[in-house]
C-alpha cells in the first residue's frame, strides 16, 4: 500500500513538476503585464478607452517583435472601478502568468493605487498612476515604487494657473481676478484645494471653492452661485458625469463655455459630446492630444487595427483621448522595460528591475520622434527624486465635435510645488517608519 | 429677493425630475407592495435603448416604440421569472430579487449596448430665458409639462377604466382580489410595462441633460427621499414630495451649506425626510397601515 502512494507521490510529483517546467519554458521570454481593468460600471467608458489603447499598443509591439525579442502578455480582471475588487486583482495577478513575471500595475483608480501602495512597495512591483494618483508619490525617495507619471495633481492645477495668466497678461495681471473652481465632492476633487488656496495668496487672485457632492448630476445651486459671483474663469475638477452636467447648466445660467478649464478628469470627448451645443467653446488641459495622425497612432492601425486585431468593441472611438492616454502609458511602459533591459539584460525582468527603468526614464524629442510619438506624449526625464518627469500641459478647445490643440506645453511651477510635496511625503515618511533614499547615491 | 427666487424656481423644477423617477415606484409599489429598487436600472436600459436605435439611423418615434416594446417584454420577463416563482413571500425577499435585478439590468444594457456615454438631444434648448425677473430653462419648463401629462394621464388611468380598479383592488388586498376573479399575473404585468414607460420617459428627460449613461441608474437615489415624504402609494405624492425635497435642497445647498464646508444637496434630503418620517411615517399622502394586533 506504501508502495503504491509512494508511486501515486511520485507520479503526481512528475507531472506537476513538468507542467511547471513547460509553463515556464513556455513563458521564458515573456514579460507579463497584469491589468486590473474595468469594462463595465459607472466607469467603464475610460476604462475601456484607456486598456483598449495600452492593450493595442502592446499588440503593437508584439506585431514588431516583442521588446527585443521579449514578447508581452497581459491578462485582465475586472475591478468596476471598486476598491475591494481592485485589490483582489492585484494579489491574483502580482505574480505573473505562467511564469512570465510581472512589469507592473496600472489600475488607473485613485482608490486602488492608494489601497495598494503598501503592497506594491512590499513586493517591489511598480504601482504607474499616469496623470492622477497620490502628488507626494512624486518623491521618488519615500515612495520607490510609485510613478505619477507625466502629471500629478499639483502640477495640474499649477499649469492651469499659469495659463490663466498668459491669457490675462502675465502672472502680475491675475491680481483681481475672480476664479472659481468647481470640484467634485471626493477626496480626489478636493485634493488641489490647499495649492490653489496658495496660489490664490501667492498671485493675488480671489479665489472662491465651489463643492459638487458625488456623482454631480444637479448642479442648479453651484451655478446660480457662479452666476451671482460674476468670476472671470472656472475651473473644473470633474469627474463622470459631473463633466457634461456642470457644461449644461452653465449653459442654463450664462456661463460662458470657454471660460471654463476643464482638469485631467474632465477632458475627454465622453465629458464635453453629452452636453451638445453647451460645450462648444470649452477649453480642457490634456498630456496627450486625442487625434489618429501621429506616426504610433497610424501604425498601430496597419499592425493592430486593420488585422481586425483591435481591442476596442466601437472602432469609431480609435484615437480619442481615453485610447491615447492608453497608447501613451504603453509607450512609457514598454519604455520603461526596454531601459531596464539594457541594464540586465534582454530577458523577462522582475518588477523590482523595471522599477530601475521607470526611474531612469529620458524621453527627449529625438527619441520622442524615433517612437513616433513627438506631441503626443511632452519630453518627460524621471528621476530617483522626481517619479512624475513632466508637469506639462497643452489647452484644447471642443468645437461641437472634436478637441483642437489650441497652446503649446504649458509648465506648472514645480520650483513651487517642490517643497509642498517633500513636506507631505516626509510626513508620511515619519508615519510609516521610512527612511527616505539618498538619491545622491542611487545610480 | 430676486437671488432667492431664482433659486427656488430652479429647485422646483429640479424636483419635478425627482418626481418623475419617484411616479415608477409609486406605480410598482401600489400594485405589488414591492419596493422595486431596479427602477433606476430600468432608466438606464430604457435610455440607451432608445439612443442606440436613434444612432443606428432608427427615426426618433420609431425608436420610441421599438423601447417601449422592448420594456414591455422586459415586464413580462420579469413577472414571469422573478415575481411568479416570488408570489406570497415576505416584502424583504422581493425587495432583495429587485436589488439584484438591478444589477442584472444594468449589465446586460453595457453588454447590449456598450459601456461609451452617449449625448441625447430632444430638440428642447436648455438655454436661460428670462421670465418676471427670474432665469428659466424651455427644457426644465417642458420636463414639468411632461410631469404634468403623466400624472393626469396615471390618475385617469387608476380611476377611469377597468384595469386601473383592477389595479387598485389588487393594491388594497391581493387575495380578494383573487378571489373575484382578478388576474394577479396580468395586472403585475401591467403595471411593470407601464413603470417602464415611466422609466422610459424619465430616461429620456434625464438622458438628455446628463447624457445616456451609467450615471442614470443612480438617479433612484434622488427619488427615495421624495418617496418617504410624497408617501410610498400616491402619484401626486410623489410629485409633492419632488418640489419639496427640490426646493429645500436647493436652498440648504446656498443658504445653509456656504456655514457647514458645502456640498450638502446630497444628504440634506435625506435628513428632511428622516423628519418626516419620525412625524409621518406614511409620508403625506401615502395609505396609513392599520394593523389589528
Amino acid at each position: 500500500m506504501k508502495t503504491i502512494k509512494q508511486q501515486f507521490h511520485r507520479i503526481a510529483t512528475t507531472l506537476v513538476g513538468a507542467a511547471l517546467l513547460s509553463g515556464a519554458a513556455h513563458a521564458a521570454n515573456e514579460q507579463y503585464f497584469p491589468l486590473q481593468s474595468y469594462r463595465v460600471g459607472p466607469y467603464a467608458a475610460g476604462g475601456t478607452g484607456f486598456f483598449g489603447g495600452f492593450i493595442d499598443y502592446m499588440q503593437y509591439i508584439n506585431a514588431k517583435g516583442g521588446v527585443n525579442g521579449v514578447k508581452l502578455t497581459w491578462s485582465e480582471c475586472e475591478t468596476e472601478y471598486v476598491v475591494e475588487k481592485g485589490v483582489e486583482c492585484y494579489e491574483r495577478l502580482k505574480k505573473g502568468l505562467n511564469g512570465a513575471p510581472a512589469a507592473a500595475t496600472n489600475p488607473l483608480s485613485v482608490g486602488i493605487a492608494y489601497a495598494t501602495l503598501d503592497r506594491s512597495t512590499a513586493d517591489k512591483l511598480p504601482l504607474i498612476t499616469i496623470n492622477h494618483g497620490r502628488t507626494d508619490s512624486t518623491d521618488g525617495s519615500v515612495f520607490p515604487y510609485a510613478f505619477p507619471l507625466q502629471l500629478n495633481p499639483y502640477s495640474e492645477v499649477s499649469a492651469i494657473v499659469n495659463y490663466i495668466a498668459q491669457k490675462s497678461g502675465g502672472l502680475d495681471k491675475l491680481k483681481g481676478k475672480k476664479i472659481v473652481t468647481l470640484f467634485h465632492g471626493s477626496p480626489y476633487g478636493k485634493e488641489t484645494n490647499p495649492i490653489l488656496e496658495l496660489l490664490a495668496k501667492k498671485y493675488g487672485f480671489e479665489l472662491t471653492l465651489i463643492e459638487v457632492p458625488h456623482p454631480g448630476n444637479e448642479q442648479q445651486s453651484q451655478w446660480l452661485n457662479i452666476r451671482r459671483l460674476k468670476p472671470d474663469w472656472v475651473i473644473l475638477r470633474g469627474w463622470g458625469v459631473m463633466n457634461p452636467v456642470a457644461l449644461k447648466t452653465a449653459q442654463k445660467t450664462g456661463f460662458p463655455a470657454d471660460h471654463i478649464i476643464g482638469n485631467i478628469w474632465s477632458n475627454s470627448e465622453d465629458d464635453a459630446a453629452p452636453a451638445g451645443d453647451a460645450a462648444k467653446g470649452y477649453i480642457s488641459i490634456t498630456t496627450h492630444p486625442s487625434g489618429t495622425s501621429f506616426a504610433v497612432l497610424q501604425d498601430i492601425k496597419k499592425n493592430v487595427i486593420d488585422a481586425g486585431k483591435g481591442n476596442l468593441a466601437d472602432p469609431k472611438r480609435f484615437g480619442n483621448v481615453y485610447y491615447n492616454l492608453g497608447v501613451v502609458n504603453g509607450i512609457l511602459n514598454v519604455e520603461a522595460v526596454r531601459l531596464a533591459q539594457e541594464k540586465f539584460g534582454k530577458k523577462p525582468l522582475t518588477g523590482e528591475q523595471v522599477r530601475w527603468g521607470f526611474e531612469h526614464l529620458n524621453l527627449d524629442d529625438k527619441r520622442l520622434k524615433e517612437l513616433g510619438a513627438l506631441g503626443l506624449v511632452q519630453p518627460l526625464k524621471l528621476s530617483c527624486a522626481d517619479h512624475e518627469g513632466g508637469g506639462a500641459v497643452r489647452f484644447q478647445q471642443w468645437d461641437g465635435q472634436k478637441w483642437n490643440v489650441i497652446s503649446d506645453w504649458v509648465q506648472a511651477d514645480r520650483k513651487l510645488l517642490r517643497p509642498i510635496i517633500e513636506e507631505s511625503s516626509h510626513k508620511y515618511a515619519k508615519e510609516k517608519n521610512i527612511t527616505p533614499r539618498d538619491c545622491s547615491k542611487e545610480s | 429677493m430676486g437671488f432667492f427666487l431664482e433659486v427656488l424656481a430652479g429647485g422646483l423644477l429640479a424636483g419635478v425630475m425627482y418626481s418623475l423617477v419617484a411616479i415608477g415606484f409609486v406605480l410598482i409599489y401600489k400594485a405589488s407592495g414591492v419596493f422595486n429598487f431596479a427602477q433606476g436600472a430600468m432608466v438606464l436600459f430604457a435610455a440607451l435603448t432608445f439612443v442606440s436605435l436613434l444612432e443606428r439611423g432608427v427615426p426618433f418615434w420609431l425608436s420610441f416604440v421599438i423601447t417601449l416594446l422592448a420594456m414591455v417584454a422586459l415586464a413580462l420577463l420579469i413577472e414571469r421569472a422573478v415575481l411568479r416563482p416570488l408570489v406570497n413571500r415576505p416584502p424583504i425577499t422581493l425587495f432583495m430579487a429587485t436589488l439584484g435585478l438591478s444589477y442584472v439590468i444594468e449589465g446586460a444594457a453595457q453588454a447590449l449596448w456598450g459601456a461609451q456615454v452617449h449625448g441625447l438631444d430632444l430638440g428642447i434648448k436648455d438655454e436661460p430665458f428670462e421670465f418676471a425677473g427670474l432665469l428659466l430653462s424651455q427644457f426644465d419648463l417642458f420636463a414639468a409639462a411632461t410631469a404634468a401629462v403623466l400624472v393626469t394621464t396615471l390618475s385617469l388611468l387608476f380611476s377611469k377604466t377597468r384595469i386601473g380598479l383592477s389595479l387598485r383592488a389588487v393594491a388594497d388586498d391581493p387575495l380578494a382580489a383573487l378571489a373575484i376573479g382578478i388576474r394577479l399575473q396580468r395586472i403585475w404585468a401591467v403595471v411593470w410595462a407601464v413603470a417602464g414607460f415611466v422609466g422610459l420617459v424619465a430616461g429620456l428627460l434625464w438622458g438628455a441633460r446628463l447624457g445616456v449613461q451609467f450615471s442614470l441608474s443612480l438617479i433612484v437615489l434622488k427619488a427615495l427621499p421624495v418617496l418617504i415624504i410624497g408617501g410610498f402609494t400616491s402619484i401626486g405624492g410623489a410629485i409633492v414630495g419632488g418640489l419639496i425635497i427640490g426646493a429645500s435642497e436647493k436652498l440648504a445647498e446656498v443658504y445653509i451649506g456656504p456655514l457647514i464646508g458645502g456640498g450638502i444637496e446630497n444628504w440634506f434630503p435625506y435628513v428632511l425626510a428622516l423628519l418626516f418620517l419620525l412625524v409621518r411615517p406614511a409620508g403625506l399622502f401615502g395609505e396609513r397601515a392599520i394593523e389589528r394586533v
